[in-house]
């Protein structure tokens, strides 16, 4: 590998490229340089989210009702336990991959190789439980009715206990009529993505069940999303409902605040992308300890490189993990 | 030409030392373990003391998890990053730098925040603009 160590015929010249300031090499430095821009960047995503959070601090969803689930356990409320999971698989892999580096100081090239291949598995597992976290994030749980004014109300029992729509919404059992173009609004087409009811059929099966309340987004003093009374709540969805809403995507949210969807979907998304981009860049690396080229190069300190990459991923998601998941 | 570079293999300003680099990675992985299973503890149980006192606008609860969030990060810059072995410069020129400029972002953004939901609040504006 001639090509990574140019001479410049300036060698032992203080800018004659051989020093390294700070005792960091070139790369490593830029390495650095990169992170700090990197992360100036996220910070402005999280900051945004926190601007808007305070923005609508009293009607934000509280995460504790949004991820409740854990794969094969369903029906099971366990919040927080998979991203905890999801969380010591990225910790854990910045571990193997601390201990490459170290490995590679001491230029034993078995053992990178066994500790960069963990790292990668570990980041494929963490990449499939997000890829799991948003399908279970986009489907839905319970389902909920946004309103006119675009916020969404939820439904539950007098033992305060959710409700999801299919338990109570009554099938309506006509002819569904195709929208076209010459009965109505020309512009509007038939939707592509149906809900599963009709708002019409959640507001029939909700008033024939005398048992069911309605939850909207605004919060008490304790924090707790208030509860209507029945007389209350049958106003409210007859006169404010307009939409049934079942999942998240980036215009509605049966969560509560669509931006709280975007957000979600656009920060650990990007940072699902950085997560992708590093097991690729591990797997460059891998491949090339593998054939040995940092052998004859006589450092590992592409590793090192990779490594700091790899870590600053993990930093990344310790934020992510606080903001979205426990604040 | 394996250059060994030199570890600084205490933490905790020097109250705990280890043997060799690899124990330490262990040990700073067994550290930030502990702290995540605290967090999710509290964040499954939010005790209600905890919840319900208020400290400069946020929840005390939530000025724990910003606290122990920020003391994980510390451990993967220092130990897993190595910052703990860079030059003074270096580690200023990284950190300071970033600190800095987020802690000015953040608290501008939040303020605006807070004053949007005050306008939200007490006037007559629609709710999703």
């Amino acid at each position: 590998m001639e090509a990574t160590v140019v001479k410049t015929g300036t060698e032992g010249k203080t800018w004659g490229g051989g020093n390294a300031p700070l005792r960091a090499s070139y790369g490593k430095m830029m390495m650095w340089f990169f992170i700090v821009s990197d992360a100036l960047t996220f910070s402005g995503f999280l900051a945004a989210y926190g601007f808007s959070r305070f923005k609508f601090v009293d009607a934000w969803p509280i995460p504790d009702e949004v991820f409740t689930h854990f794969p094969f356990l369903h029906g099971v409320e366990a919040p927080m336990y998979y991203v905890a999971f999801m969380t010591f698989i990225l910790i854990f892999s910045s571990v193997t991959m601390v201990l490459a580096v170290d490995a590679g100081h001491r230029m034993e090239r078995s053992k990178v190789t066994i500790y960069m291949f963990l790292t990668i598995i570990g980041g494929i597992i963490f990449l499939s439980s997000q890829a799991w976290e948003w399908a279970t994030f986009i489907r839905g749980d319970f389902g909920a009715v946004e309103t006119k004014g675009g916020q969404i109300i939820q439904f539950l029992d007098k033992e305060g206990e959710r409700v999801a729509l299919r338990e109570f919404a009554t099938p309506y059992n006509g002819p569904r009529v195709t929208h076209t173009d010459e009965n109505g609004i020309w512009y509007k087409s038939e939707p592509v993505t149906k809900t599963e009811f009709s708002f019409e059929e959640v507001k029939a099966g909700f008033l024939a069940n005398e048992n069911l309340l309605v939850r909207v987004q605004q919060k008490d003093e304790h924090g707790h999303h208030k509860i209507l009374s029945r007389e209350e709540s049958v106003a409210k969805v007859v006169n404010d409902g307009s939409l049934v809403v079942e999942g998240a995507n980036l215009t509605h949210n049966e969560y509560g605040h669509p931006l709280f969807a975007d957000f979600f979907f656009f920060i650990t998304g990007f940072h699902g992308f950085h997560v992708f981009t590093g097991v690729l860049i591990n797997f460059i690396i891998f491949f090339n300890v593998v054939l040995g080229t940092y052998e004859r190069r006589g450092h590992y300190e592409m590793v090192e490189k990779v490594g700091l990459y790899w870590h600053f991923v993990d930093l990344v998601w310790v934020f992510v993990f606080t903001f979205f998941y426990l604040v | 030409m394996a250059h060994e570079q030199e570890h600084n293999l205490a933490i905790f300003r020097g109250k705990l030392k280890f043997k060799s680099n690899v124990h330490k990675i262990w040990g700073v992985f067994i550290l930030l373990s502990i702290i995540t299973i605290v967090e999710v503890a509290l964040g499954i149980i939010r005790p209600a003391f905890l919840v319900d006192t208020h400290f400069l606008a946020l929840k005390l609860l939530n000025w724990i998890f910003i606290l122990l969030t920020i003391v994980k990060a510390y451990y993967i810059t220092w130990d897993f990053m190595h910052m703990r072995d860079e030059k003074a410069a270096l580690r200023r020129a990284v950190i300071w730098t970033t600190i800095f400029l987020i802690c000015y972002l953040v608290v501008l953004l939040l303020i605006e925040g807070d004053y949007i939901y005050e306008v939200y609040k007490n006037n007559f504006i629609k709710f999703d603009f």
